[in-house]
C-alpha cells in the first residue's frame, strides 16, 4: 500500500488505515516556525500530521534540515510547536515541559553526565522521580544487565569507549520505563562495524522492552534495516509513511525514490493509462510498461523510475540501448554505468558470482531490458 | 613532525624569554632576599637574619591590618562570587538578544573604568552616606571590594558555563529533573571548578587592592597594603620586605591550593 498521508482532520482517528492499532504518539497539524533576526523566518515543520503506533519502531528519515530532529524535539518537549497538537495516548502534551512527559531521549552526543558513574547516570531519571533507593538499585542492575554492562557499573563515563557510552545512554533513557523512547541519530558517532552491531542491539532492546521507539536518521540504509515503518521527510513535510518495502519499492514521489536507494529516472509521455498501470513513450521512441501510483492522464509528461537491480543488461537490443561508460566493482555486486543513446546515464546493478566477471567491458554496445514489474511512474 | 613551526626554535627566542623572566622576577627575588637582611637598610646587605619577620610578627598594627585584609577579602570574594555566578547564569543560559553585549560591558565595568575614578567617586558618595547614616564601619570597604571583584569572579565562571555541553542540562530535564534540580545535580557540580577559580581570583584581587581602599577607608581601617604604603612614607626598613614575603608565600599557597582543589573536581 502506498499511503501518502493526508492532513488529519478527523480528531477521532477512527477507521484510518494508519491508526488501526492505538497510536502512541500523534502529531496533528504541527507547524514550527523559527523566527530569525529581522524578517527571515524558517518553517522547520509545515502542518505535519502523523500517527505512530504502540510498540512500533518508527523512523523519521530525511536529509539534514528536513525537520526530523525538530519533530523529535517537539515530542520530547525541548521545543514547542508554533501550531498544532502532539498527542501521547490521546492526551495533548505539546504545552508540557520535558520533565513532565513520560518520554525519554537518547541524544546524538549521548549527553552522559561526566561527574557521575555509569550506575548514577542510569539511575538519574528514577532518582529525579523520587523512587526509593532500593528500587533504583534493582532497576539500575537490571538495565546494566539488559545492555551487558554489569562490570562497568562504577566507572566514570569518561573511562569507557564510545560504544559503551552508547549503551549507557540507552540504559539511562530506558530505566524510567518511558512510554516512548526517542533516538536522535544515536549511531552516527560509531564506526561502521559497531554501528551494524548496535542496529541489531537496538532492535533487540525494542523487542524486549516493548517500548515504542522513534528513531531519527539521515541514513537510509539504517532506516530500511531497522524500522517497522518509515516517514520520509523533506523541507518540513512528511512525504510518505510506509514500511521499508513500501518506501523503497513504491515511493510516492520523485524525492522519496531519489533519497532512498539508487534510482534511474527516465522522462517520457503517458501513452495510455489505467488500472494502476501506464504505458510510457520515451524520447528515444521506446515504450515501457510501468505501475502507476496515481491516475495519470494520457498525453501528460511522466517520470519513470527503475531501480538499478531491477534492470538487466543484455547483449542485443533491449528496451533501451547505450554504451558502457564505467564498471565499478563493489564486492557483493557490480555497478555498470551505461550512457544511453539519448544522452542520459543509466545504472544497472548485477549480483557478482565467484567464478565469472560481469561479462561486459567498457565501450560495449548493450541493451537494457526492463521487466514488466520493474518500472514505476512517479509524480514530480 | 620535523618541519613544524615551533616558536621555541626561532632566533632570539631564548634571549627574549630570559629577559622577560629576569625583569619579572629580579625585583621579587631582591625583595625576598632583603627580607632576611640583618640590617636597617633595604639595600645594604649585612647578614642573614629572621629578625624582621620577628619584628613584623610582633607589630600589633601589622597583625591587625592583616586580619582586616583577610576579613574584607573573604566576605567580598564570597559575595562577589555569588553575584557573579548568578550574572554568568543569566548571561549564558539565554538566547542572545540585542543588548546582551552591553550587559557584559556593564558587568565588567570595573575592568574598564580607571580605578582612581572609581575610588574618587566612591569617596564622594560614601562620605555623603556616612554623614546621613552615621555608620562608618567596614561595610563601605566590603561593598567596594565586592563590586570591583565581580568581574574577576564572573569571567572564569562564564567561560566554564560557555564551554559546558548544553545537552547535559537538556538530558537532565528529559530525565524528569525540574529546572532547580537540573541546576543542583548537573549544572552546579560541573560549574564548581569555575566557581572556585572565580572565588580565588576575587580573593586575591581584594587582598592586594590599594587605590580604592586608600580612598574609601575610614580612620583606623588600614588593610595590609595601605598600612605598608603608609610605612613607606616614613622610614623604610626590611620589615616591609618581610611582610611582603609572608604575603607572597600566602598568595602562592592559596593559588596552589585552589589549583589542586579545582583539578580534583574536573
Amino acid at each position: 500500500m502506498v499511503s501518502r498521508l493526508p492532513p488529519v482532520n478527523d480528531h477521532g482517528g477512527e477507521g484510518n488505515i494508519l491508526t488501526a492499532t492505538r497510536p502512541a504518539v500523534e502529531a496533528k497539524g504541527v507547524t514550527r516556525i523559527f523566527r530569525g533576526t529581522g524578517r527571515d523566518s524558517v518553517k522547520a515543520l509545515d502542518n505535519v500530521s502523523v500517527a505512530i503506533r504502540e510498540n512500533e519502531f518508527f523512523t523519521l528519515l530525511g536529509p539534514s534540515g528536513c525537520g526530523k530532529t525538530t519533530l523529535l524535539r517537539l515530542i520530547a518537549g525541548f521545543d514547542y510547536p508554533t501550531d498544532g497538537e502532539i498527542l501521547l495516548y490521546g492526551q495533548d502534551i505539546a504545552p508540557l515541559p520535558p520533565f513532565k512527559r513520560p518520554v525519554n531521549t537518547v541524544f546524538q552526543s549521548y549527553a552522559l553526565f561526566p561527574h557521575m558513574t555509569v550506575a548514577d547516570n542510569i539511575g538519574f531519571g528514577l532518582k529525579m522521580l523520587g523512587k526509593p533507593k532500593s528500587e533504583i538499585e534493582a532497576r539500575v542492575d537490571a538495565m546494566l544487565k539488559l545492555v551487558h554492562m554489569q562490570e562497568l557499573k562504577n566507572r566514570r563515563t569518561s573511562q569507557i569507549s564510545g560504544g559503551q557510552q552508547q549503551r549507557v545512554a540507552l540504559a539511562r533513557a530506558l530505566a524510567p520505563q518511558p512510554k516512548v523512547l526517542l533516538l536522535d541519530e544515536p549511531l552516527s558517532a560509531l564506526d561502521y562495524k559497531l554501528r551494524k552491531e548496535m542496529q541489531i542491539e537496538l532492535k533487540r532492546l525494542q523487542h524486549e522492552t516493548g517500548i515504542t521507539f522513534i528513531f531519527v536518521t539521515h541514513d537510509q540504509e539504517e532506516a530500511l534495516t531497522m524500522s517497522d515503518r518509515i516517514a520520509v521527510m523533506s523541507s518540513g513535510k512528511i512525504l510518505q509513511v510506509g514500511s521499508p518495502w513500501d518506501v523503497y519499492d513504491h515511493p510516492a514521489e520523485r524525492f522519496v525514490a531519489d533519497f532512498i536507494g539508487e534510482t534511474n529516472f527516465l522522462t517520457g509521455m503517458v501513452e495510455s493509462a489505467g488500472n494502476g498501470r501506464a504505458r510510457i513513450a520515451l524520447r528515444s521512441g521506446a515504450k515501457i510498461c510501468a505501475t502507476a501510483a496515481e491516475d495519470f492522464r494520457a498525453g501528460g509528461n511522466a517520470t519513470l523510475m527503475v531501480r538499478p537491480e531491477h534492470a538487466k543488461l543484455v547483449k542485443g537490443r533491449g528496451d533501451l540501448t547505450g554504451t558502457i561508460e564505467t564498471i565499478v566493482y563493489f564486492g557483493t555486486d557490480t555497478h555498470i554505468h551505461v550512457r544511453l543513446d539519448e544522452g542520459d546515464v543509466f545504472m544497472v546493478r548485477q549480483q557478482n558470482s565467484r567464478s565469472a566477471s560481469c561479462g561486459f567491458e567498457n565501450g560495449d554496445k548493450v541493451g537494457i531490458s526492463i521487466g514488466d514489474d520493474a518500472a514505476q511512474v512517479l509524480k514530480d | 613532525m620535523a618541519n613544524r613551526f615551533d616558536v621555541r626554535r626561532q632566533n632570539g627566542f631564548v634571549s627574549v624569554a630570559m629577559l622577560c623572566f629576569f625583569l619579572l622576577y629580579l625585583p621579587i627575588a631582591t625583595l625576598v632576599v632583603y627580607a632576611f637582611n640583618d640590617n636597617d637598610s633595604i639595600v645594604i646587605w649585612k647578614g642573614f637574619s629572621l629578625r624582621w619577620f620577628h619584628v613584623a610578627w610582633n607589630n600589633a598594627l601589622v597583625i591587625e591590618a592583616s586580619i582586616r585584609s583577610f576579613q574584607i577579602a573573604a566576605v567580598a570574594a564570597v559575595l562577589a562570587t555569588i553575584t557573579a555566578t548568578m550574572a554568568a547564569l543569566a548571561t549564558t543560559r539565554t538566547k542572545p538578544y540585542p543588548g546582551l553585549t552591553l550587559k557584559y560591558a556593564f558587568i565588567n565595568q570595573p575592568l574598564m573604568v580607571p580605578e582612581i575614578v572609581t575610588a574618587v567617586a566612591l569617596l564622594i558618595v560614601f562620605s555623603r552616606i556616612k554623614i546621613w547614616t552615621g555608620y562608618s564601619g567596614l561595610g563601605y570597604l566590603v561593598s567596594a571590594h565586592t563590586a570591583f571583584c565581580i568581574p574577576f569572579a564572573y569571567l572564569p565562571i562564564r567561560a566554564r558555563l560557555e564551554s559546558m555541553d548544553l545537552s547535559l542540562e537538556t538530558a537532565a530535564t528529559d530525565l524528569y529533573a525540574t529546572k532547580w534540580k537540573t541546576f543542583l545535580h548537573v549544572t552546579l557540580p560541573l560549574l564548581w571548578p569555575g566557581i572556585l577559580a572565580g572565588l580565588m581570583l576575587a580573593f586575591v584581587v581584594s587582598l592586594d587592592d590599594v587605590v580604592i581602599t586608600e580612598f574609601v577607608k575610614s580612620g583606623g581601617q588600614d588593610t595590609l597594603p595601605t598600612y605598608m604604603l603608609g610605612q613607606l612614607r616614613r622610614t623604610v626598613t626590611p620589615e616591609v620586605n618581610a611582610i611582603s614575603t609572608a604575603f607572597l608565600l600566602l598568595s602562592i599557597g592559596i593559588v596552589t591550593a585552589f589549583f589542586f582543589i579545582s583539578r580534583k573536581r574536573t
